[in-house]
This record gives C-alpha cells, structure tokens and sequence, in this order.
C-alpha cells in the first residue's frame, strides 16, 4: 500500500512555557510541493525544523516512508530519542536550506555541495567534484565554483546552499524562508531556482513570506496560526478563503 | 664578554632543555586542551562541570607555585618526578586550562547555524567538528594559542627553580663561574628574543593564512 511521504500527526511543541507547536497533523504525498505560511511565531519554522530534527518535538509524531523519525519506537508513553549517529543518517535524507544560507565560511563553492557527498555519501573525490559541478551549474553559479562564500551576492550564496542540499539527492527539500534575508532584486534568482526544483518533481515543503510565488508554485498551501495548522488547500481554495485570520494576515502582508 | 662567549655552547645546552620543555608542554596542552575544551563545549553536564572548575582553579594559581607543588608536593603521596618531567607535568596543567578557554572561545564564534548546516546534509559529530568547526574556530584559536606558545617558552624559565638546567639555570651557572652577569644576560635575552619574535613572524603568516572570512 502506498502511503505518504511524510505523515505528520498531533504534534505538539514547548519551548519553555510557550507552546509552538499544538496538535499539527499534516501529510504530503511524493512530488507535492506544500508551502506554508503564516505570521511570525506562527510555529511554521518549528514545524519544519522537527521534520529533520532540529528541533526536537514532545508529542506525537512524524514519520518519513512510514518511520518515525525523532524516537525509536512508537509507544508514545515511554519513548526513546534517537541516537545522534540514526539523526545523522535520516538527515542525509532530507535538505534543507537555511534563511542565513550557513554556508561553510572557509569552503568555496565547490567545497560547499561536495562536503555531504563526500562525507556522507562517500562519493570519490572525481565524482563529488562532477555532481557538485552539475549541481552548481543548474543554479546558475558554474563562474563562481571556486569562490568563497564572503566572495558572493546573499543571491548566490543562497544558490549554493540550494545546490548543498539538493546534490544529497534528498527525499523531500525544506525551505526556511529562503528568500527573507535577501535584498529584494536579489530574491527573483533564487525563486527561479526553486521553480527549476519544482518541475523536477521534487518534493518541496516551501516556510515562505513570498505570497504570489507560493500560489504559482504549491499543490498546497497550509495557513499556521498561533501553533496550529488554521487552513490546508490548494491555493486558489486558500486565497478565496472567507477566514478571518488568513484575511487579516493576507490584508498585513500585501501592505 | 669572552667569558659569556666561550660559555655559549653551555648555554646552547641550556638552550635545547627550554625549547624540549617548551615543545613538550606545547604539545600536550594543545592536545589535552583541545579534548577538553570540546568536552566543556558539547560535552554532558557533569564533564562541563569538572572541566569548568578545573580550568578556573588552574588560572587562579601562579604557575610558580604549581610547579613547586608538582615537585615538592606530590611526593608526600608518593607521587615523585624526575626534575624535567615535574616542570613539564606543571607547566602542561597550566597551559591545559589555557588552551580549554581558547577552544571554548573559538568554538563559541562559530555561528551555531554552520553546525546546523552540517547536521542538515547528515554530517555525524565528529565530521562536523572536523570539518566544519575546526577549521572555522582555528583563526579564532590560532592568535590566543600562539601567544600562548611564547608565555609557555619564557615562562619555562621558572622551571630553573627546581633545578632543571634550562637556558636560565645555565645563565645563572656561567654567572656563578665567571662573575659576568651583564654579558651573560645580554646573550641570554638576545635567545630569548630570537625565539619569541620567530614565534610572532609565524603567528602572522598563520594569521594571514586562515584570514578567510573578511569581516
């Protein structure tokens, strides 16, 4: 029986005495592309750092293929963590990109991508080297694969870090606000490079402020509000929505 | 000065004592401070701990009188070391603490989101701390450690007190012999110079080196 990609059920999340997360179930199917939006400190970030761990969740549960991926059984009363050493391997199955890029300051950009396949992957040098080059040139930056990341446009930079995570070839691409920390004629590159991703047919979960990109790009556009998951529907169905909350936050951002 | 001259070789010999003594402690401290400056860094509570007063008690001693307690001391409970290895035992304690703060310092101005970033492409552990953490933190580590190296080769000098015939205690043996304190001093410092200021040339060549990030 086929199941989704990642089943996400009544997950909740504290930071201290405040509640991030609280009873967010959601599934995404192979290939969907599902972006999430939302106010800030609307959990959505959180949300998606529990999908590789980042962030550890209290309760419930996310399984990616049908395995739960922050603890290592399923009986919820008396859970054990995961090992570092099982984090290390689920996450090489997942990429992520980072709002800040965190490239790797003393690696070029060729060093950048082929540090996971190397280390992780155990691809030989020559072969590393190749895909990170492929990877490299699909995002636009083959001039730039021997320049340092303080060498690069925020632009570029964030191209690399799309490129780092997609070589590893991962199950599904998180996205943290990508775009956020980009000066604005800078965003229009990277996006173009997401929509590349998009008609690969790469799944995508897309934490975005970038409203028209995410109606042109999502199957699915998930409204988080207050730690909860407030609409999930196709975009058309989001942005004709009479909520009241959607409204008001749409009606915010469009200022 | 014909005296302080024809005594160089004796000096020399002296010379060699301070630079092993030196090498050694650098040697170790780095090692063991590295180790434990990882471990006060990642490590779990009780080893933060244990390293945090370790370290804090270490630097609140004068190292003068560590050495005499390593010599002197540890004998009463059996514990007894040749002179060479009591100075480099005390004088290695004294630059662990050391090297601990400069680690945990280096590692502290990595942006935790590069450490992030390693774990995202599913890098374990120790291949974050080697590739990633490391090599960020080394120009951080490098400038602290390097002067720590030159306070270790002219604070080697106090290991004369308890009798281990370095540059100093060589200095003062030819003093005692020829009555020719100034021209013995003079060459003296003059090596003492000579190490400490290649020393600093080879900081900046470091320093320049593992500049990458332009801030």
């Amino acid at each position: 029986m086929s199941h989704p990609l990642i089943q996400i059920k009544n997950l909740y999340k504290s930071f201290g005495d405040t509640e991030v997360l609280k009873d967010v179930s959601i599934d995404i199917n192979r290939g969907e592309v599902v972006s999430i939006i939302g106010p800030s400190g609307s959990g959505k970030t959180t949300l998606l750092r529990c999908i590789n761990v980042l962030t550890k969740y209290d309760k419930g549960s996310i399984k990616i293929d049908n395995v739960e991926i922050g603890y290592a059984s399923d009986d919820e009363k008396n859970r054990k963590e995961r090992s570092e050493y099982q984090l290390s391997e689920f996450r090489s199955e997942l990429g992520m990109v980072f709002q800040l890029f965190y490239l790797f300051p003393h690696l070029t950009a060729l060093e950048n991508v082929m540090l996971g396949l190397r280390k992780v992957r155990k691809l030989s040098k020559v072969k590393a080297a190749d895909q990170a080059k492929y990877w490299l040139q699909r995002v636009g930056l083959t001039e730039k694969i021997n320049s340092l990341p303080s060498e690069m446009s925020g632009g570029q930079q964030q191209r690399v870090g799309i490129a780092r995570a997609v070589a590893m070839d991962p199950k599904v691409l998180l996205l943290d606000e990508i775009t956020s920390a980009l000066d604005p004629e800078l965003v229009g590159e990277v996006l173009e490079v997401v929509q590349k991703l998009v008609e690969d047919g790469m799944t995508m979960i897309i934490v975005t402020h970038e409203m028209s990109f995410a109606s042109d790009v999502s199957n699915r556009i998930v409204f988080m509000d207050e730690g909860k998951i407030e609409i999930d529907g196709t975009p058309s169905e989001i942005f004709d929505s009479k909520n009241e909350r959607l409204n008001t936050f749409l009606a915010r951002i469009k200022k | 000065m014909e005296a302080a001259l024809s005594s160089l070789p004796y000096l020399m010999d002296g010379l060699l004592v301070t630079l092993q003594v030196t090498l050694l402690v650098v040697v170790f401290a780095t090692i063991i401070g590295v180790i434990l400056g990882v471990g006060i860094s990642y490590g779990p509570l009780w080893l933060r701990i244990l390293v945090r007063i370790f370290s804090d008690f270490i630097r609140g001693i004068p190292v003068l009188v560590l050495i005499f307690f390593v010599y002197y001391g540890l004998p009463a409970i059996g514990i007894n070391m040749e002179t060479f290895t009591a100075a480099v035992v005390a004088l290695s304690i004294f630059k662990i603490s050391h090297v601990i703060e400069n680690t945990r310092g280096a590692i502290q101005s990595v942006h935790h989101g590069q450490m992030e970033a390693g774990k995202a492409i599913g890098l374990k552990f120790h291949e974050r701390l080697i590739y990633i953490i490391f090599p960020i933190a080394l120009r951080r580590f490098l400038p602290p450690w390097i002067n720590s190296v030159a306070d270790t080769a002219k604070g080697s000098a106090l290991v004369s007190l308890i009798g281990v015939v370095d540059l100093m205690l060589a200095m003062q043996k030819v003093i005692g012999r020829t009555y020719e304190a100034m021209p013995v001093y003079i060459v003296g410092l003059i090596i003492y110079f000579i190490i400490n200021y290649c020393l600093s040339l080879s900081s900046r060549k470091l320093e320049a080196k593992y500049a990458f990030i332009k801030e």
